[in-house]
């Protein structure tokens, strides 16, 4: 709250903050009692197959659709045949009903529809840039509130989206989205409600809205200003602030939009305000009268979408209709806005409980007491304090921890402490590492724990006094006592049989049989290792690597090599034996790279031609691993596998699999066999590794089903990565995979390690996700980490909190560094405690819960079946939500959905999650995409996350070309790809460039040096090097993009209307997704309706 | 009786066989009574520059229970074309090849001086011979450098076509592979860990790759040679490859703490080894050479463990039931022997270490195989290279000294029935009419298997005559022995030795004179300490010893020439005469003495003393003494301590060991420097004239014998002390006065004491 309160100079938007009341709509509030929509909605539920079918037709109508606008009415008929389903909307809406119909074959077209807002936005957010100004925000959220005036307080909530209503008629849309059988419902009733206001209320909210200047009050004007309103005060000043810009600029957009439409106008304003105004009105739209419009709108847009240019003319229709998708909360704006306020001052990290900038926004950190968002991110940093009201919130609480998070050069790693012989001075009792939050008493001659309030005497040595404050007075020159994060050299009692560490080792263990010799991979790899072993990670200023590196081919039996200095040629040694392995050699195995070099690089060359006539295809995989963690036994020291493995392992030994593949699974109760091991022995394997701290990273070349699931059980829980590369071929996938090899070879990495997290008595961690293993219930234990790899740990109430005191984490981590020296990593963080649960919605953090939350629900795949995690995610989400409306919210009609101002992306990200590859799966992924998708998850950091479920989506020829900037983002959805422009997507793992089909010739010719659309070769994976600015900005945007990320990205051009493009679309996931995902609209309203079935 | 001497003499000489009878008692009863079996000393392959082979093959009897080979003693009707087969009177028809065949026109197998023939059998292909290197290599660095080029020296000795593989073993097991160019490949294999012959050939690879091999290329005999030649190569080939992978052998890796013995995995090396010839060359001639610096201390085989504390069983463990690990390594070696002769291989191994190596439990190997066995101090001798390097030695042909996988069939006369056989062979377990029911030594059989063989090679064969007293041989009838040896000769060649040798019957009672003249003591000797080694391998020392005490008796009393109860009237005749010596040095011998001696010595010497020919066994029994002087030339002296004297110089040559001794007088003469002196001169060439002839033994001699140069009051002194006749000791050194010799500090008996007590049974009726 302090921080809230300090941030927000607005008091008034305190108020409306809380109230998310999208929903401004009393209309809203009228129909649930009215309509009685719960029930209606049981009805819906029937009918919900009903839905799924139309969707389909809806995708053939898609056309269609397009037809929808022209006659609504003869659409009507058809609407209601399908509405039949939808009944009560009917009652009233016979008309509406065949709006609805129409929206349905919109529905799709939704996809399309948006893009006209979008592109109206992008134009809207230049002018409007300039036009946020707190005056006219307050002035805006007067007018919300007005506007609101259903829930006048509350619909200023920030994204209070009278869309519920609107979602109604988002409804018809629905049902396209078929799979969420419950969405039709809910939207057939708000259809029927909004259809209801719409005849009587547009007017008032057009009033209010308009009172705010909104010309277009229908399309979204007033809902906007309403949402914004709310929003702002919520966030405090970013939020409102920029929301408010939005909604001013919504008004100029409507003057654009004007030019087109009436509607139109409305229309414009929503993709300005994008994130949440826009979303508001366009709920309210949609609830409104305006449905029918839309409808026709959408009807055009939809065809339109491929085609930008008719935008203008169906947006018109759109606008009015239904709920507009850029009156709902837009990431993009949440996202700019965030950047926009935060990016520009370094966060200093000295306040308790600060909510830090999100990690799409560049920020600097300064450590002044608490670790760096880097390191930890909090799904909230503001707690309950006691259990029942965490339960009551179910906001889970979770810290995303990230010990080893590369710092950008700017800021310092952290301090390295050594206390000699004594070693890190730490509490008695719970043996909490001493820090910033320790407390000096008796004059300095002892400390209180401020973990578990322990009174512990201050060694002699480490004795100083106190100031007045009771500070030290040397706590400015201890790490330990005034930063964060810092670390401590470990005494030999740290280390393992009580013997110092000696230096980790790499090893290489290649696969030679068949398929990865005529795949090239083999000459590829070695070629490549040549070089690669001069950069192999090193500590601080050290001349060469301590790393030692080892090299293994295999087939069926394998191959190790002595490749000792003193050799003129390397040796090779073949075990046979797999079924119990061994490491024949020691001496010259592991070995260091300059001085063996020459031996390496005779291997390296001979390697491809030993195995250049191979003809063995069976591999083993299991003794591979066992052979390389016996290695590491035999050399006593940690280190890491690389593997680099193309098969399904069937030959003869331990861990042989067989294919299982078998998409009959998909949605039966054994699907979550399909994510499970095949045998314990991977298992069994992994904890021995995770003993010997041998980490496994594994390369994978599949050319068919490889069982991902098991074979990455190993890398899983020994903190290793798995690449894959599906189909592997030298010309396209080279660059790929030696970017990934060179930076998974020259990451830093902490073997070996123990990771603990102690907590203020009060909350106790209690479960850990990521890629580890543990043996007990406190120890994450990690062969390997590195700066990549990330541990999700929630947190639980075990007794109360003290708002005062606050509740406190330490995560100690104690590896292994790259020289072998034995270290301490601690980063503290406290975190704020509260009675109010309106404090805990004030400072959550919706990226982070969405980290959690997909890493919670891709474990849960598991042991539960699919669909039920998706509806245990659904449900917890609606209570988090429905808890905040019905605690926090200032009182408001049911029919809005009002969301927390910090939450306000949660569903269209949690959509993300549930439509992900691994929660939902298209006919075009297979079952080792899955795997292999939800074992990159457990370990992603936030920002990884984030852009995995909601791709970035640039826009790449509508800002000049000069401009040395980003283009910001739009949204990821059809609607808002103009055909006459290119676009990169990515996420993380993809990256897709898409030309419109109508892109000018003369970009075609700078981009792509060829002269016309149709010459572009679809699939492109490379850019040609052309020596114009266009060409080389959008190549450097490319490398740029590839830089953040930590695995290289390959490219992909997609061409409009060709095939590969839907590929593309399938992360356009604001979109219904062919696999059935639902679309962002239509999830807003199947979550307002979950949430009004908790409330009532 | 000089001529029975010469005709002992000149049968040795033509046919390599010495009979402990040359004149056979004719029924069964009596030939019991003569105490010594009758029995013969054969070597096979006795080297006779003078007897080309012949270029066609054997006729044999068509009998098929008989198949004896046409020879000299066959009764041949030149007109009807018809030989009458000796052993079983079959009357066969001459091949046509033999249709030239009269009185004057004879093939060489029917003429007298052609008892022993060889034949060389065209037929079959003809494989080269493989030698298999397996290495240890936890060795001592300089040990390992002088193996090494012990290893590399040897490539150049061997046949160029022949096949060589190497496997090295320490901790792990590595086979290499010879064929590959740049990077030496090699398969590793767990020390501790058993396996079958399939797995090994599995693993190896030389089961499944050889399938689509087969499918590529039609050629199905190129086949096995192919696959295996990763492992085994023509030394031509791969001379420098296989040059350069020794120079590059490592010492064992893994590190050996403080207290520990290496882990050494012999056990397994070796099943591999055997496992791999038995996949790819299963009867063909191959030698397994195993070179081991120390016990197997892993693994099957192991027969210590790696704890220095615990020392290596001694036999005083063994008596005490106390040695852990022996049985089941003996076990495990035996099971590799068996398979191995199973195979026609032979297994070397060349134990070089300070401490025993194992070769008691690994004797089987070289025993049951013809295989050699040689035990040094360490690889950087010369006793171990020059040993290595006469391995490879050359006949006048310029043949290599060895051959392999030989089958020696003995074929008998009605009369007779062979009872069994003692020397490095496994019987093949072929019943037939001649095998006797009673067992001497490996029986039951009339073929037995010599998988490593050379020209000393001596088997003992042991008969039984069978004919019973009320059935008479007729006068003047004689009994016939034929020896067929089919082996793989050097050269690759298969050829058949063959050997027919025929004795007079006499009968014992009417006729004693000439069979007691036609004993040839010598080969009695050394067939009776056979018998008794043999036995001394299954049974308690005392036992054996009794044994052959009750057989000295008996033969005393038997053939001695005494009245009753009156020791002194005892004499024994001529051909008697030595033999109670050679029974008295062999008492105290180091093949039935285990005190002093460690199981793994007591192995070696066994080993030896039943392969060695007719001279060398009698050296190991009574090792031969010859003295130096001013007074003459050098001449045999008694094995005796009488025999060490101040002003002489002493060679004993004991097989084992050529010991040079120096008197004490002389001795001090050379401290002071003497033989330098030119006016000394005949001093130098006293003490020059034993190193030379030392030297001459030396190089004859295989194994190379372990050589010392001491003198008086030298601790090694102790070789020469612990084998001469103790016939001066503390206890009897006032008695015996001034004259003579060195005293010698032992409780056991002298000859003088023995044949007192030898002549006291022997005339005394009680026994």
């Amino acid at each position: 709250m302090n921080v809230n309160q300090s941030a927000p100079p607005v008091p008034p938007f305190g108020q409306p903050q809380p109230v998310y009341t999208g929903y401004h709509q009393s209309s809203y509030g009228g129909q649930p009692g009215s309509t009685a929509p719960p029930t209606p909605y049981g009805a819906y539920n029937g009918p919900v197959p009903g839905y799924q079918q139309t969707p389909l037709p809806g995708v053939s109508r898609a056309p269609p659709s397009s037809e929808a606008p022209p006659v609504s009415t003869a659409q009507a008929p058809c609407g209601q045949a399908a509405y039949g389903q939808f009944g009560q909307g009917d009652v009233q809406n016979g008309p509406s009903s065949t709006v609805q119909m129409q929206r349905f074959p919109g529905s799709q077209p939704f996809g399309s529809v948006p893009l006209a807002p979008v592109v109206s936005q992008p134009t809207v957010l230049q002018p409007y840039g300039p036009p946020p100004t707190s005056a006219q925000v307050t002035a805006q959220l007067a007018g919300m509130q007005i506007g609101g005036a259903v829930a006048p307080a509350l619909p200023p909530v920030r994204l209070g989206y009278g869309p519920p209503t609107s979602l109604a008629p988002a409804s018809g849309s629905y049902p396209n989205s078929g799979l969420y059988g419950s969405y039709p419902q809910g939207q057939a009733p708000p259809l029927s409600q909004a259809q209801g206001h719409l005849g009587a209320q547009p007017p008032q909210r057009s009033a209010p809205p308009q009172a705010s200047g909104f010309t277009s009050p229908a399309s979204g004007g007033p809902p906007m200003p309403s949402v914004t309103g709310p929003l702002l005060p919520g966030q405090g000043f970013g939020g409102p602030s920029v929301s408010q810009p939005n909604h001013v600029s919504s008004p100029p957009p409507q003057a654009l939009p004007p030019g087109t439409q009436m509607t139109g106008p409305p229309g414009p304003p929503p993709p300005m305000h994008s994130s949440q105004q826009p979303g508001y009105q366009l709920q309210q739209n949609g609830s409104f009268g305006p449905a029918r419009g839309p409808q026709p709108n959408y009807g055009s847009p939809y065809p339109g979408a491929p085609t930008f240019g008719s935008q203008p003319g169906p947006p018109q229709p759109l606008p009015p209709k239904r709920l507009d998708p850029d009156a709902i909360p837009s990431p993009i704006q949440v996202i700019e806005d965030d950047r926009n306020n935060r990016g520009s001052e370094p966060f200093v990290t000295g306040v308790r409980g600060q909510v830090p900038p999100l990690v799409t926004t560049n920020f600097l950190v300064k450590d002044q007491g608490n670790a760096s968002p880097r390191y930890i991110r909090c799904t909230s940093y503001n707690i309950p304090c006691t259990s029942d009201m965490a339960k009551q919130a179910q906001v889970p609480l979770a810290a995303v921890i990230k010990p080893l998070a590369r710092l950008p050069p700017e800021e310092a790693s952290p301090y390295v402490v050594d206390h000699g012989e004594s070693g890190p001075l730490r509490c008695n009792r719970c043996k909490a590492y001493m820090c910033p939050f320790m407390q000096f008493v008796e004059g300095g001659r002892r400390f209180q724990c401020c973990f578990c309030s322990c009174i512990n005497d201050v060694p002699p040595q480490y004795f100083q006094h106190l100031d007045h404050t009771g500070k030290r007075v040397d706590a400015y020159d201890r790490p330990e006592l005034s930063l964060g994060s810092y670390e401590f050299l470990a005494t030999v009692d740290y280390c393992k049989n009580n013997k110092f560490p000696s230096p980790p080792a790499f090893i290489f263990m290649i696969d030679v049989s068949y398929n990865a010799i005529r795949s090239g991979l083999v000459r590829l790899l070695c070629e490549e290792l040549k070089s690669l072993l001069d950069f192999l990670p090193r500590e601080g200023g050290a001349e060469e690597s301590a790393i030692r590196v080892g090299f293994v081919t295999y087939n069926k039996v394998l191959h190790f090599y002595n490749v000792k200095s003193s050799l003129a040629q390397p040796q090779m040694m073949v075990v046979s034996d797999v079924a119990d392995m061994f490491v024949p050699l020691l001496d010259g195995f592991l070995v260091n790279v300059s001085e063996s070099r020459a031996v390496i690089t005779s291997l390296l060359d001979q390697i491809p031609e030993m195995f250049a006539d191979t003809r063995e295809t069976e591999t083993v995989f299991a003794p591979v691993i066992q052979a390389g963690m016996e290695a590491l036994k035999a050399a006593e020291c940690a280190g890491k596998l690389f593997l680099f493995h193309t098969s399904l392992p069937i030959a003869e030994a331990p861990g042989k699999l067989k294919n299982r593949d078998d998409r009959k699974l998909i949605n039966t109760d054994k699907e979550k066999t399909l994510f499970q091991p095949q045998t314990g022995a991977y298992q069994t394997l992994a904890k021995e590794c995770v003993a010997q701290g041998c980490s496994v990273d594994l390369f994978l070349f599949p050319n068919q089903y490889v069982d991902v699931a098991t074979l990455s059980v190993v890398p899983q829980l020994t903190g290793g990565s798995v690449y894959k590369y599906a189909c592997f071929q030298v010309e396209n996938d080279q660059e790929r995979f030696l970017s990934d090899l060179r930076r998974d070879v020259q990451k830093v990495v902490g073997f070996d390690a123990v990771m603990r997290v102690r907590t203020s008595t009060g909350i106790r961690a209690v479960d850990f996700f990521g890629a580890f293993y543990m043996s007990n219930t406190t120890d994450v234990e990690l062969a390997g980490l590195d700066g990549d790899k990330t541990v999700t740990v929630e947190f639980k109430h075990d007794d109360r909190l003290n708002e005062e005191s606050g509740a406190l984490l330490q995560c100690a981590l104690l590896y292994t560094s790259c020289a072998g020296q034995r270290r301490l990593r601690i980063h503290n963080l406290a975190l704020n405690c509260c009675t109010q649960l309106a404090d805990l919605y004030r400072n959550c953090e919706t990226d982070t819960l969405i980290n959690y939350m997909a890493k919670f629900a891709y474990r849960g795949v598991l042991n539960s079946p699919v669909k039920t995690v998706r509806d245990t995610l659904i449900t917890q989400c609606a209570q988090i939500l429905a808890c905040y409306r019905k605690n926090c919210a200032s009182p408001s009609s049911a029919g809005q959905l009002i969301l927390p101002e910090c939450m306000k992306l949660l569903p269209v990200y949690l959509n993300c999650v549930l439509k992900s590859d691994v929660l939902q799966p298209g006919a075009e992924v297979t079952t080792d995409d899955r795997a292999y998708v939800r074992q990159l998850v457990t370990s992603m950091d936030v920002a990884e996350t984030n852009v995995f479920f909601y791709p970035r989506l640039l826009p790449l020829t509508k800002s000049p070309i000069e401009s040395a900037t980003e283009p910001p983002a739009v949204r990821a959805s059809e609607e808002r790809l103009s055909n006459g422009d290119i676009y990169l997507l990515e996420n993380g793992l993809n990256l897709f460039l898409w030309v419109g089909a109508s892109v000018q010739q003369g970009v075609v010719q700078s981009l792509f040096s060829v002269s016309s659309f149709s010459q572009i070769t679809s699939g492109l994976s490379v850019l040609p090097v052309l020596d114009n600015p266009l060409s080389k900005k959008v190549r450097g945007l490319i490398d740029s993009l590839r830089a953040q990320r930590s695995r290289y990205m390959k490219l992909i051009v997609v061409k409009q209307e060709d095939k590969l493009e839907m590929l593309f679309k399938h992360f356009l996931v604001e979109d219904k997704s062919l696999s059935g995902g639902a679309s962002y609209v239509d999830f807003l309203c199947h979550m307002h309706k979950e949430i009004r079935q908790l409330l009532s | 009786m000089a001529t029975y001497l010469e005709f002992i003499q000149q049968n040795e000489e033509r046919d390599g066989v010495r009979f402990s009878w040359n004149v056979w008692p004719s029924s069964r009863l009596e030939a019991t009574r003569m105490v010594v079996p009758l029995a013969c000393l054969l070597t096979p392959l006795k080297e006779r520059p003078d007897l080309p082979p012949v270029q066609y093959e054997p006729v044999l009897c068509s009998r098929t229970t008989c198949k004896a080979i046409l020879n000299p003693l066959c009764q041949v009707d030149y007109r009807a074309k018809l030989w009458a087969c000796n052993f079983c009177f079959q009357r066969n028809q001459f091949p046509p090849a033999y249709t030239g065949i009269s009185e004057v026109n004879q093939p060489a197998e029917l003429m007298p001086q052609f008892s022993t023939i060889e034949y060389v059998i065209q037929r079959g292909a003809q494989s080269p011979l493989i030698f298999l290197y397996v290495v240890d290599t936890c060795l001592e660095e300089d040990d390992l450098q002088a193996l090494k080029e012990s290893l590399q020296m040897s490539l150049s000795l061997l046949p160029p076509d022949a096949l060589v593989g190497l496997i090295t073993f320490g901790r792990m097991v590595q086979v290499h592979e010879l064929s590959c160019e740049g990077i030496s490949k090699s398969y590793v294999f767990r020390g501790t860990k058993d396996l079958t012959a399939k797995q090994i050939q599995d693993m190896l690879g030389l089961t499944k790759p050889a399938m689509p091999m087969q499918q590529a290329r039609p050629g199905q005999p190129q086949e096995q040679p192919f696959v295996s030649g990763r492992f085994l190569q023509p030394i031509h080939k791969i001379d420098m490859n296989l040059t350069d992978l020794l120079g590059e052998l490592q010492r064992d890796p893994w590190p050996v703490t403080q207290g520990k013995r290496p882990l050494r995995s012999t056990g397994v090396a070796l099943s591999i080894a055997v496992g791999l010839l038995e996949g790819t060359f299963p009867n063909t001639g191959a030698r397994i050479m195993l070179f081991t610096g120390g016990p197997p201390t892993q693994g099957p085989g192991m027969v210590v463990g790696d704890e220095l504390k615990v020392p290596i069983r001694s036999w005083h463990d063994i008596e005490k039931d106390n040695a852990r690990f022996m049985k089941k390594a003996t076990k495990h070696y035996e099971m590799l022997a068996n398979r191995t002769a199973t195979n026609g291989h032979c297994i070397d191994i060349y134990a070089c270490a300070l401490d025993q190596t194992g070769l008691l439990e690994m004797k089987c190997c070289a025993n049951l195989t013809g295989g050699h066995m040689v035990m040094g101090d360490s690889f950087n001798t010369s006793l171990f290279k020059q040993t290595f390097q006469r391995i490879f030695s050359k006949d006048f042909n310029g043949d290599f000294r060895m051959a392999f996988g030989a089958t020696l069939e003995v074929k008998t006369s009605r009369e007779l029935k062979v009872a069994g056989a003692i020397g490095p062979c496994v019987s093949l377990n072929v019943k037939g009419p001649c095998v006797s029911e009673n067992e001497l030594g490996v029986g039951g059989t009339s073929q037995w298997k010599i998988c490593g063989l050379d020209p000393t090679s001596t088997l003992g064969i042991y008969f039984e005559v069978v004919n019973q007293h009320n059935a008479p041989v007729p006068q003047g009838g004689r009994g016939a022995i034929q020896f067929v040896t089919q082996y793989q000769h050097s050269s690759t060649q298969r050829r058949i030795r063959v050997t027919t040798i025929a004795r007079n019957w006499a009968d014992a009672q009417s006729q004693l004179r000439h069979i007691e003249a036609a004993f040839d003591q010598e080969a009695a000797a050394v067939l009776m300490a056979r018998l008794g080694v043999f036995r001394a391998e299954s049974e308690e020392g005392p036992d054996v010893l009794r044994w052959l005490d009750r057989q000295l008796i008996r033969l005393c009393q038997k053939f001695g020439q005494y009245n009753k109860e009156d020791p002194t009237s005892f004499r024994l005749s001529d051909s008697f005469s030595l033999y109670p010596q050679f029974m008295f040095h062999l008492r105290r011998s180091p093949f039935l003495q285990v005190f002093n001696n460690s199981p793994d010595e007591s192995s070696y010497y066994r080993h030896h003393f039943a392969r060695q020919d007719l001279t060398q066994s009698l050296i190991m029994i009574q090792p031969i003494l010859y003295s130096y002087s001013f007074q003459g030339p050098p001449e045999p002296v008694l094995l005796d301590s009488s025999s060490i004297l101040a002003d002489r110089i002493l060679l004993m040559d004991t097989f084992f060991q050529i010991v040079i001794y120096l008197g004490e007088t002389i001795a001090q003469w050379r401290k002071a420097g003497y033989q330098d002196m030119p006016e000394y001169e005949n001093f130098k060439h006293l003490l020059q004239a034993p190193l030379d002839d030392a030297q001459e033994i030396l190089q004859a001699r295989f194994p190379m014998p372990r050589y010392i140069n001491t003198e008086h009051g030298g601790s090694q002194a102790r070789f020469l002390l612990s084998k001469v006749n103790p016939s001066q000791t503390h206890n009897n050194l006032y008695a015996w006065g001034q004259e003579t010799g060195a005293p010698i500090l032992t409780d056991d008996v002298s000859l003088q004491v023995f044949m007192d007590h030898l002549k006291k049974l022997a005339v005394s009726s009680a026994c």
